[in-house]
């Protein structure tokens, strides 16, 4: 299986605009200062970019509908996550953790 | 060699920054090595699967990218839903902006290159940290390098092992990536606006869900900060908030003094 020239065109352009994106505003940072506002606004940054890519992943998984059903192991397994995070507060306890109660409901399911 | 020399040296800078990625690197894991294993069956090349990996560098775009030459996408649609995927990278470059200003070009380089939502998340964790250690960026380049490795590894081992046991794919390991990020989430949650930031944004994530080409992600995060910056600047006004400003200013004499 070789390469494609399609897939070289798809793979630099998709690398060309992941980096492009992440690189944008470096130039710009000798220039000038961000407000002290913005600058406050971009704490919040990480945690609302992380819950929108969960929330949807958790309640759709399949991409398009809503499942918010006991069925959906996705929640199970989200439900454990926020609750040995909250209680523990340990990355590494919470995703091992986690995985395995989504595993297992999934397997009992 | 004091101990504040030592801490605050690059090597051991780099070293701190690799050791603060590992929990994520336990759920980067599954998730790298189920992308090595849909890419074949999506009908991507083994060269390209590892090419992607190694210049691309952004798991969840991977992923859509793969989902997307499965349904038979063409190649340009697939570049354009990667940019609207990773827009909101955007934000984290902005956010680096005043931790990055000082450093040569090479640097900014690499770790703009490097900057996926794990290493965001550790690095700028480290960056807020007013501590005054120099040789940060060299906690960002090791949290990154471990990253790097780690999925370019799992990727190739996700090949491997999809070609030797092709039933991996529906083992649901893809729930290690809201698995990790929600263990990500939780530090956060230590104030009414980080609250409101978080349920806003998973509330109008869910409300945009069917805007094209996951636009709905950008709408999300950029409802979260405004409800988080808004309702900071609402709580901030009211009297009761006043006497916990008043105990930060005290926190940051007592830090000054120190």
């Amino acid at each position: 299986m070789n390469i494609q020239t399609d897939e070289i065109f798809m793979l630099a352009g998709m690398a060309a605009v992941t980096f492009g994106i992440r690189y944008i505003m470096l130039p710009i940072s000798g220039r000038f200062n961000f407000s002290p506002m913005f600058e406050r606004a971009l704490k919040y940054v990480p945690p609302a970019v992380l819950s929108a890519i969960i929330v949807p992943s958790v309640l759709m998984p399949d991409g398009d509908t809503l499942n918010l059903n006991l069925d959906n192991p996705y929640i199970i397994g989200a439900v454990a996550a926020c609750i040995v995070g909250w209680f523990y507060k340990n990355l590494l306890l919470t995703i091992v953790v986690s995985m395995l109660i989504f595993l297992g409901y999934q397997w009992i399911l | 060699m004091n101990k504040k020399e030592a801490n605050s040296s690059p090597f051991y800078q780099f070293i701190a920054g690799a050791r603060d990625t590992f929990p994520l690197i336990v759920g980067a894991i599954p998730f790298g090595i189920i992308f090595g294993s849909l890419a074949a069956t999506a009908g991507l090349s083994f060269a390209a699967t590892i090419g992607m990996s190694l210049f691309v560098f952004a798991g969840s775009s991977q992923f859509i990218s793969i989902s997307l030459l499965a349904a038979g996408t063409a190649w340009p649609m697939i570049i354009l839903t990667t940019f609207v995927v990773n827009l909101r990278h955007i934000l984290y470059g902005a956010a680096m902006v005043p931790f990055y200003r000082n450093l040569s070009q090479p640097w900014k380089v690499v770790l703009a290159f490097g900057l996926t939502d794990e290493t965001f998340a550790v690095a700028v964790n480290s960056y807020y940290q007013k501590d005054g250690a120099p040789n940060k960026h060299y906690y960002n380049l090791g949290s990154m390098i471990f990253m790097y490795t780690n999925w370019n590894l799992c990727t190739l081992i996700g090949l491997i092992a999809g070609k030797a046991f092709p039933e991996i794919a529906g083992w649901g390991l893809d729930f290690a990536m809201p698995a990790t990020f929600i263990a990500m989430v939780i530090p956060y949650l230590v104030s009414k606006p980080m609250w409101f930031a978080v349920v806003t944004s998973g509330i109008v994530s869910i409300l945009a869900g069917g805007m094209p080409h996951k636009l709905g992600l950008m709408a999300a995060a950029i409802s979260g900060v405004a409800a988080g910056i808004v309702s900071e600047m609402f709580l901030s006004r009211s009297v009761f908030k006043m006497a916990s400003i008043d105990k930060t200013s005290d926190e940051q004499n007592m830090e000054a003094a120190e």
